[in-house]
């Protein structure tokens, strides 16, 4: 692997930048691995970088039906944080936080992850209540996460109405300084890079269509270009898990659905930080690029049709504009909708499932981008052990049959 | 926004509706296993394709209907009675359980 540094920069502006190696290659699938993981988003890429890097499978391969990140990793607001409340959830995605606190330097590859802080404000007595509840149990699981005063929040994020009068007055905020953003399509390429140059296989446009079994454990994978023999299967497949289990005839707790998301055109840095409300169900940051990227929420019904309702921007739009009557003047530029997975309880699943050699890493539903790099690693330890990880070890795929749901509610933190 | 025949008030636009999941859903009775239990609560199909489910106009007539959609294109391919079975469509599956 070809690094990158700013001799590297240097030497290459010498021959005006013709000469850079790709990044990764482009491999023949070869006709058998040691695993195989079924997804190439940032999650499933992930688990191939640490799979070979911390547990020395590099006879791997992903496999990819489009382009990398080209899934819910490319389509996301691209919002970090791990102020969850439940204790099983905050170990998760701090988890992630720690790893992405190093992530660039861990890859060699710029991710971007500035950590400006995510802001959620409280409109009513009952969100006050609610978010110095989540402060709390955050602390105690050594997740920072602080309460401003309306004035407090209005110094971090000076575009902010707190007026008394306004119709969601903001009555304070919970912050979290750690949250943040990064740039979400690095993510995918860093881990591609790091993951090939540690010997594995990316294979781009090669569909799953089938997964073979041998009784209740699995053989191999029947793809688009031909099949390719695995003793072991990561799916890591999104909106499309249900599709991908069907397959090998395991039923999953999933419902898919549409999430939109947009930007605006782009503007000088106006927007410091992260703000998110529940109550008027908004979210919004500024990219570097300055575009506002704005969540908006899913639609109604399931579907895969990777689009969302026009009346979803609409309402998102009127939150926005409640919160920062200064933005009605802004155009939006472009609009686009992901396939995320949501599971009964609004937590992941990231488990062992009935057929041996079958691993799943799905159900992050509105909220996944922020885990990558947790949900990767303890992922890539369980295919590499067959075995949970400490930190995976409560989301399992029986815990709809158990009953012990991790149930997070909030955890996208917007209204569901 | 979709546009959608409300079988009693013609069509309407979606925001006068909610969708109310996979429809012809059976609970079970109260001696059924644990598994059993899970599927009825939790398990859904969720296919890429044609799926049954249930539709409210309500905020029109507040009456219930049934609807094949295909999730893909997200166009209704049939629309019919509570109680009634699908009708037969090419790649509908059939049931509400497969396991």
């Amino acid at each position: 692997m070809q690094r990158y540094s700013i001799v590297s920069i240097a030497r290459n502006a010498l021959t005006g930048h013709r000469n850079w190696q790709r990044a990764w290659r482009s491999p023949e699938p070869k006709p058998s691995y040691d695993a195989v993981i079924i997804g190439g988003g940032g999650h499933g890429l992930g688990t191939a970088y640490y799979l070979a890097k911390e547990h020395g499978l590099t006879n791997i391969a992903v496999l990819e039906k489009g382009w990398l990140g080209g899934g819910n990793t490319g389509r996301n607001t691209t919002i970090i944080r791990s102020n969850y409340l439940y204790d099983e959830s905050a170990a998760l995605y701090d988890h992630a936080v720690k790893l992405w606190e190093g992530l660039s330097q861990e890859l060699n590859y710029n991710t971007m992850y500035s950590p400006r802080g995510v802001m959620m404000l409280a409109h009513n007595v009952h969100d006050v209540q609610v978010f110095k509840r989540h402060i709390y149990a955050n602390r105690l699981n050594g997740v920072d996460n602080e309460w401003l005063t309306p004035e407090q929040a209005k110094a971090y994020c000076p575009p902010l109405d707190i007026r008394r009068d306004a119709r969601y007055p903001v009555m304070g905020a919970a912050l979290q300084r750690r949250g943040g953003t990064a740039r979400h399509d690095a993510v995918a390429w860093g881990y591609a890079r790091g993951a090939d140059a540690l010997g594995v296989d990316i294979i781009q446009n090669c569909e799953v269509t089938g997964i073979r079994r041998d009784g209740d454990k699995v053989i191999g994978v029947e793809t688009m270009r031909g099949y390719i023999q695995a003793p072991k299967v990561g799916v890591v497949a999104a909106g499309n898990t249900t599709v991908v289990m069907d397959m090998a005839g395991v039923r999953m707790p999933l419902e898919s659905y549409p999430l939109q998301a947009l930007v605006s055109e782009p503007v000088k840095p106006v927007f410091p930080c992260v703000v998110m409300s529940n109550t008027v169900h908004a979210y919004i940051s500024q990219s570097d690029k300055g575009e506002l990227v704005i969540g908006a929420g899913t639609d109604q019904f399931t579907s895969y049709s990777q689009r969302g309702g026009f009346h979803i921007i609409e309402h998102t739009l009127e939150a926005i504009l409640e919160l920062f009557p200064v933005f009605s003047r802004m155009r939006m530029l472009r609009q686009w909708g992901g396939i995320v997975d949501v599971t009964p309880d609004r937590s992941p699943i990231l488990a062992k499932t009935p057929v041996r050699g079958l691993y799943v890493n799905c159900g992050w539903g509105t909220g996944g981008f922020k885990a990558t790099p947790g949900s990767a690693h303890t992922f890539a330890h369980t295919i590499a052990r067959d075995e949970p990880h400490p930190i995976n070890a409560p989301f399992t795929l029986e815990r709809f049959r158990t009953g012990r749901l991790i149930d997070e509610a909030a955890a996208a933190a917007v209204a569901h | 926004m979709l546009l959608i025949e409300c079988p009693f008030c013609g069509p309407r636009a979606e925001t006068e509706f909610h969708c109310g999941g996979q429809a012809h859903i059976v609970r079970p009775s109260n001696d059924v296993d644990d598994t059993a239990w899970e599927s009825y609560l939790f398990i859904r199909n969720n296919p890429k394709g044609i799926h049954a489910e249930r539709w409210v106009h309500n905020h029109g007539c507040g009456r219930w209907f049934n609807a094949l959609r295909d999730t893909v294109s997200d166009r209704f391919l049939a629309i019919y009675a509570m109680g009634e079975k699908p009708p037969a469509i090419d790649g509908l599956e059939d049931g509400n359980d497969k396991r």
